[in-house]
């Protein structure tokens, strides 16, 4: 409890820098109550980190942030989540323009069926952000250069996208989301599919986006959360169990259940 | 008596198993070291056991019938048989037979009711000799699986490689099969087009197969044009596709996406059942609802449509498709991975856009291959049009006129008196090898395109 309060005042006096306020949220999937009673701060231009085990719910809360828990029939979602102080699950939203402006990248890359050029595209055709084609070539490179994936793609833009490697699938991914210019990035465990050396570019990439965005991110891999976020989020068994400072909660946390999970005694 | 052989074959077969069983069993509680498992011991006197006796039993059965009828026929009084063609042969015999299950007309002739008692003699000591073969056979059979039993024995090796030898026996049969099917229809075909030239058939216009088949009889000269039937499947195979694919694609379009899970769950078993209507019946709606619904329809516009439309038969044919369609395009749909469409939600697009844009597209190798595979079907549907479309070939492809299809032709050229060596009849082959071809080439290019689409799904 103690926790809750240095945030909430932290967060009072950081409130310029505010984002996304989630507020007592619960998610049930049918009978089985998958998120209890969750409330975040996330900040702009921050990368906060979600860690916890399988099952402890940092997926679900992700998917509440930009409702794509609604194309789940069984899933309801209670409690509130503000987006620059707007509820964003209030009656008057869509959740169609929430999705342009909170962009997702998934586990597994999922490129459409169709070249680099048009998946990158995608996004700005549908929200109808260009006026002209040489606006709309404009936004498709500026957007892969930001994934760091221009050079490796710039001549080959009308080969399908589920042609190039795992790697560059998952950047073509990224590419995609940020090209309709969020405010948010949701990542959920963007780099499980791939090896290494793809993990060490899609997370140098994270850093940089951090300047444009504000990402949140899932992982599994606790070392990722150390080397990538500034905060990071502790979730157990559909409770988050403890926030703070990246720094902080890896080196001194509060909560003997943090301590255990980071020392690998559980989890 | 055949059933008492079968049951005595399922007894020896089960009694080799169990007898083996229990060998197998021995040695191994006498502290012996088995190779298989002693079900496998078992299994495999099981099918040795099984597969000859039951493959002697078939092939006695099939032949007995013929051995007897040779041997009473060769002990017929030789001034009877002397001169006598088969024909009138195979009365007396067939007169000897009913005689023999004691239905007599009239007082048979002295001989003949010898021959008839000597037929039932020799019924009964087949039956007899089956049964005794059948015994002898099972026996050779347990004391050699029983003589095999041994630690070292690999049963299961043995059990798997007589399994497998059936398999492969199965899988020769569909395709000796198959073969057997192409051959004759190329066989009867070439025999048709020594009779009448392949150019005229494929290009001429006029179907006029009544040919004389006595010499005195008034008929047509017979004209074998391929064209104007095959235009009546085209422009019915037109219709149907026209109702079909729209409604088809629709429904799965609707059902994958946008119904609620109530509402798929009453219209997905109503599709099902409509696929399940037997042809013939829709051939009934198609007669008896359809066409004089529309005929009252083209009077009140003043219209004159014939009795037995195209436009008919290929209403009915393309709602009988549209179950084919829809479970095909649903199938497709719900194959393209659920992470393309959560990265189409994700990005803003609404659930009308991730459909038209993402998953329809990724779906339409499957959704195609369906389409083709249901023109194959229609090209082939034949109860349909043989009560609701027309006899008579005409060059149109005005929907409201009676048109008539190659597999209408094929069915009113082969019922009936038929010879089997007048261009008549052997067109119908010409004309079915036609409808294999064609339906051969679209299946192919379907079957290529599903494979295609796995390929990049899977």
């Amino acid at each position: 409890m103690n926790m809750y309060d240095t945030e909430r005042t932290e967060a009072a006096l950081d409130v310029k820098n505010l984002k996304i306020s989630a507020t007592g949220v619960n998610v049930h999937y049918g009978q089985n109550h998958a998120l209890k009673d969750v409330s975040v701060q996330i900040q702009d231009n921050t990368v906060t980190a979600f860690i916890g085990p399988s099952g402890c719910g940092k997926s679900t809360f992700l998917r509440c942030l930009n409702r794509m828990n609604d194309t789940i029939d069984i899933c309801r979602v209670d409690g509130e989540i503000l987006l620059d102080g707007r509820d964003i699950y209030d009656k008057g939203v869509d959740p169609v323009q929430l999705r342009a402006r909170v962009g997702m990248v998934f586990q597994k890359p999922n490129p459409f069926p169709k070249s680099i050029y048009e998946n990158v595209a995608y996004g700005p055709k549908i929200h109808g952000l260009t006026r002209s084609k040489s606006e709309m070539d404009q936004v498709v490179e500026r957007s892969l250069r930001k994934a760091a994936l221009w050079n490796e793609v710039k001549d080959r833009l009308q080969e399908p996208g589920t042609a190039l490697s795992g790697g560059q699938q998952q950047r073509l991914c990224i590419a995609r989301a940020i090209a309709t210019s969020p405010e948010v990035l949701l990542m959920d465990e963007p780099c499980s599919a791939l090896d290494p050396i793809a993990t060490a570019q899609v997370e140098e990439l994270i850093d940089e986006l951090r300047s444009s965005f504000s990402v949140v991110i899932v992982t599994h891999s606790m070392q990722q959360a150390a080397r990538v976020s500034q905060k990071t989020a502790f979730f157990h068994l559909g409770s988050l169990v403890e926030y703070g400072d990246t720094s902080t909660i890896f080196t001194n946390p509060t909560d003997p259940r943090t301590e255990s999970y980071i020392t690998g005694r559980i989890g | 008596m055949t059933l008492f052989a079968f049951l005595l074959l399922f007894a020896g077969a089960i009694f080799a198993y169990t007898l083996n069983l229990r060998a197998a069993q021995s040695i191994r509680n006498g502290g012996g070291n088995l190779h298989s498992l002693t079900s496998f011991h078992g299994m495999y006197a099981f099918l040795l056991v099984l597969i000859p006796a039951f493959v002697f039993l078939l092939v006695w059965l099939s032949f007995q019938g013929t051995v007897i009828n040779a041997l009473v026929q060769r002990s017929l009084p030789a001034d009877v048989t002397a001169g006598l063609e088969s024909g009138p042969l195979q009365l007396i015999m067939a007169e000897i037979a009913s005689i023999a299950g004691g239905r007599m007309f009239g007082t048979p002739d002295e001989w003949k009711l010898a021959a008839a008692d000597r037929l039932v003699n020799l019924r009964v000591t087949s039956q007899w000799l089956m049964v005794a073969f059948l015994l002898a056979i099972i026996a050779g059979c347990i004391y050699v699986a029983r003589k095999r039993v041994s630690a070292t024995f690999r049963a299961r090796q043995g059990a798997e490689s007589i399994v497998h030898a059936l398999m492969v026996f199965c899988s020769v049969v569909a395709v000796f099969v198959t073969i057997g099917i192409v051959a004759s229809l190329v066989f009867e075909t070439f025999r048709f087009f020594q009779m009448v030239p392949w150019y005229e058939f494929v290009f001429g216009t006029v179907w006029e197969p009544q040919i004389p088949i006595r010499e005195d009889q008034i008929a047509a000269e017979g004209a074998f044009g391929l064209i104007p039937v095959f235009l009546g499947t085209l422009v019915i195979t037109v219709i149907a596709m026209i109702i079909a694919i729209p409604v088809g694609l629709g429904s799965a379009i609707f059902l994958n996406e946008f119904a609620s899970p109530r509402f798929r769950s009453i219209v997905k078993p109503v599709l099902e059942v409509l696929a399940g209507v037997p042809t013939v019946v829709y051939g009934f709606f198609a007669v008896l609802t359809i066409a004089p619904a529309l005929r009252v329809f083209g009077e009140t516009w003043g219209l004159p449509i014939a009795p037995n439309t195209a436009l008919a038969a290929g209403i009915v044919m393309g709602f009988m498709l549209v179950p084919f369609i829809s479970s095909f395009a649903d199938d497709a749909l719900s194959a393209v991975p659920r992470s393309l469409r959560d990265g189409a939600l994700a990005l803003g697009a609404t659930r009308g856009e991730t459909m038209m844009n993402v998953l329809f597209p990724a779906a339409i190798p499957g959704i195609v291959g369906g389409v083709l595979l249901a023109v194959s079907r229609a090209i082939g549907e034949t109860m349909i049009v043989v009560m609701a479309a027309g006899l008579i070939a005409k060059m149109t492809i005005n929907p409201l006129d009676s048109v008539t299809t190659v597999t209408v032709q094929i069915v009113t050229l082969l019922i009936g008196d038929t010879s089997f060596d007048s261009p008549k009849t052997l067109s119908a082959f010409a004309l079915g090898m036609v409808l294999f071809l064609v339906t051969l080439v679209i299946n192919i290019f379907a079957i290529r395109i599903v494979r295609k689409y796995r390929e990049i799904y899977d």
